[in-house]
């Protein structure tokens, strides 16, 4: 190994490899995958952010959310019964994000489904601006930067858009004050509201539930089937090696 | 530029001893090395001591959320990438960068020339890296990690760095050793990997992003080459390097080490997908990684073995001689950090680990323990000879050695036992989520505890550092040797 040229060959030969297997293969894979109609619904799925949620992401990126909340939900580790989605997530939710932020650690809880699970704005408004409001003991830090605190004059009303609670519109000595989401809290809870995984896809299929408790929209429709598969997706054998095993029914 | 004398080109033993050159000359090349060594390592120092202190922050924030929180350019999330990011790019980049033109002149028994290059683009990294730290900060973070710097910062790195490493090639084509030993081939192996795996990353990622989850495979990718084919070979160069030379005894077995390098290289490539393990892509591209990742104990024993059997023996040096105490610890941080990275991409123990503390102590541990402590070892080597000043306190160096271990360790056991247990914790789907991120607290507290540590050390390094440099400037004036050094390097005349 005296040979810088033969040094650079090898080196070359290694990094073009696994380069092609492990970047240009996916691409030529999924790189081109776009939205499809959804057979059940007759809908395109995914669409595009609305506007303010696509702000809302660049808000999310921009404050660094990722660093403790993923936005992934895998079959397994409990991430299904713990509620976090009802379904894996899989690529095609994520075609029109970018950055496409999965997260790496969950200091804080999954947001695949934050949307459906949590579809109150005032609710996240308040727990951006002081989480332990709204979950006791929760370690997230504040983010009152998003906020802004204004005051008001003795007597004037409240602005309809002021967080509605009441010792946050609290009083300092004479003077009262209410606290409004800047324009950036509005669009990072667009984002979040917009964060769903609710539609089956043939390839993440919504397992049946554990309980007998009646179920949420989308999944209704494939209450009564035999099958955890929506009606439009193939037959019994193509999902069973692509889909999750079925939750047994108590 | 020397001509090559043909008879050593003809049929070169294998080498295996890292010293070819006779004393003289290898004090001028030492000589030669002074400025851009010096300018890079305080550079990099002075990052290394910002970004200890940005994660100080970060940890200290992660257990009192509310420490600071009213500022959005301190908030956790900005904090954390922008500390890890002047670790990376400000600290261990350019201090390797660093130990890369000495190792490469030293063992090809070349004076380091092109010194007005390398001093511009040592100083337009360093403006690269603010830049870019200050865009996290400020909200510009790209979003992938280890890739946070925003789009107006990364070119400037790129710049620099095929700038210095043009220098240090031109320079390793025109040396006068022909024949290559191990450390070299991990150094061109580190210079062949950053500028592909930069480029393609910011140009697939951040100038022209590619289309949905193929970003995360591609931001995984990156993480993982920036670490274990950027980072990693010049750490093992340098143990390469100075276990034979401060033991007294020649490489175990060349065709090994062979062996270790290209397995290596090959199976660090393929294995950058473990992070996607259950993921949102199709199945092959993470178990393609799973197996690479597997296979990557082959070059881990292949160098376990070759250190081993070639310092047997000869580790009671490591009692007196602290240069080869700081590499031996940052070889066994290697060899740790390896098998545990190994043990993290198999899918039962990932189901575990996987969005725990442990991905992140195994990172801290291969950043610090092995990268860190292997640098440090070849700063306290490097800087005496290029300076011709020995360290003013022996005592600094035990001081910052022993804080740097217990800083280390500190933090990895910490981080490791907290991320067990919440992997445990989360696994049972009706236990509440607050309780077990709470748990996590005095866990990261632990480990704020080892951050102090790594700074106290730290600082006796930059008091250490402080004297020699004094000590210089009472011997010469630096400005007129340096005035010297420029004109001697505009000449370009090797010896």
């Amino acid at each position: 190994m005296n040979r810088g040229p033969l040094l650079f060959l090898g080196l070359f030969a290694a990094f073009a490899s696994a380069f092609a297997g492990l970047i240009l293969a996916p691409q030529l894979q999924i790189g081109r995958q776009a939205a499809r109609v959804i057979e059940s619904t007759d809908q395109l799925y995914p669409t595009k952010r609305p506007g303010q949620a696509a702000q809302g992401l660049e808000v999310y990126r921009s404050l660094g959310c990722a660093e403790c909340h993923s936005q992934q939900v895998r079959g397994y580790g409990g991430d299904l019964d713990r509620g976090w989605g009802k379904r894996i997530s899989v690529a095609q939710d994520f075609l029109y994000d970018s950055p496409v932020m999965l997260g790496s650690l969950r200091a804080g809880p999954d947001l695949a489904n934050v949307g459906a699970r949590k579809p109150d704005a005032t609710w996240h408004l308040l727990h951006l601006y002081n989480p332990k409001v709204t979950v006791p003991g929760s370690p997230m830090p504040r983010y009152p930067f998003l906020f802004e605190k204004r005051k008001l004059r003795p007597g004037q009303p409240g602005s309809p858009e002021a967080l509605p609670v009441k010792e946050l519109k609290g009083t300092e000595g004479e003077e009262t004050y209410e606290i409004i989401p800047k324009p950036s809290a509005t669009a990072l809870v667009a984002y979040l509201l917009n964060l769903q995984a609710e539609i089956s896809l043939f390839e993440a299929p919504i397992p049946l539930p554990k309980t007998n408790a009646p179920l949420a929209d989308a999944s209704a429709t494939n209450a009564g089937s035999a099958t955890n598969i929506p009606a439009a997706s193939v037959t019994d054998t193509n999902a069973a090696t692509s889909a999750p095993p079925p939750a047994p029914v108590k | 530029m020397s001509v090559p004398d043909p008879s050593t080109v003809a049929s070169p033993p294998p080498a295996t001893r890292p010293d070819p050159v006779p004393r003289d000359a290898a004090a001028e090349i030492d000589a030669s090395c002074r400025w851009p060594l010096l300018l890079l390592w305080i550079g990099a120092l002075k990052w290394l001591a910002l970004g200890t202190v940005l994660s100080l922050l970060a940890n200290i924030k992660f257990h009192s959320p509310d420490f600071l929180a009213d500022c959005s350019w301190l908030t956790y999330g900005r904090v954390r990438p922008a500390a890890l990011n002047a670790l990376l790019y400000g600290f261990a980049s350019p201090a390797g960068i660093g130990v890369l033109l000495w190792m490469l002149s030293r063992l090809g028994g070349v004076r380091l020339n092109y010194q007005v290059p390398i001093f511009t683009s040592a100083l337009v990294w360093n403006f690269g890296v603010l830049i870019g730290v200050l865009g996290i900060l400020g909200g510009d973070t790209t979003g992938f990690e280890w890739l946070e710097m925003p789009g107006y910062a990364s070119p400037i790195l790129f710049v620099a760095f095929l700038l210095l490493t043009l220098c240090a090639l031109v320079n390793f084509h025109y040396r006068a050793e022909r024949s290559l030993y191990v450390s070299q081939w991990y150094l061109l192996a580190a210079v062949f990997c950053f500028p592909w795996i930069y480029s393609a990353a910011n140009y697939l990622l951040v100038f022209d992003p590619v289309r949905g989850t193929l970003q995360a495979a591609i931001a995984a990718w990156f993480g993982n080459n920036l670490l274990g084919l950027w980072l990693t070979p010049i750490g093992l160069a340098a143990i390469f390097y100075f276990i034979p030379k401060l033991t007294g005894r020649p490489l175990y077995n060349y065709w090994l080490a062979v062996f270790g390098f290209w397995t290596l290289v090959v199976f660090t490539n393929w294995s950058g997908l473990t992070p996607l393990i259950g993921g949102p892509v199709p199945r092959w591209m993470p178990s393609t990684s799973v197996v690479a990742n597997l296979l990557l104990v082959v070059p881990l024993v292949a160098v376990a073995l070759n250190w081993h059997l070639t310092a047997k023996g000869e580790l009671h040096k490591a009692r007196n001689d602290l240069v080869l105490r700081f590499v031996l610890a940052g070889a066994a941080c290697y060899l740790l950090a390896g098998l545990l990275g190994i043990l993290l991409g198999l899918r039962e123990v990932s189901g575990v680990t996987q969005f725990t503390f442990v991905p992140v102590a195994r990172t801290q541990l291969a950043l610090h323990g092995f990268i860190g402590l292997t640098l440090f070892g070849c700063l306290y080597h490097i800087l005496p000879r290029v300076t011709g000043i020995e360290w003013p306190s022996a005592r600094l160096i035990r001081i910052h050695f022993w804080a740097s271990i217990g800083g280390v360790g500190l933090m990895f056991l910490a981080l490791t036992i907290g991320g067990v247990l919440q992997g445990f914790r989360m696994k049972n789907p009706n236990a509440e989520f607050v309780p077990i991120a709470r748990s996590l607290i005095p866990f990261v507290g632990n480990a704020t505890i080892g951050w102090v540590a790594l700074l106290a050390g730290q600082v006796a390094l930059g008091g250490n550092l402080f004297g020699l440099l004094r000590r210089y400037c009472e011997k010469s004036c630096p400005v007129c040797e340096w005035l010297k050094c420029c004109g001697k390097s505009a000449a370009g005349r090797n010896p």
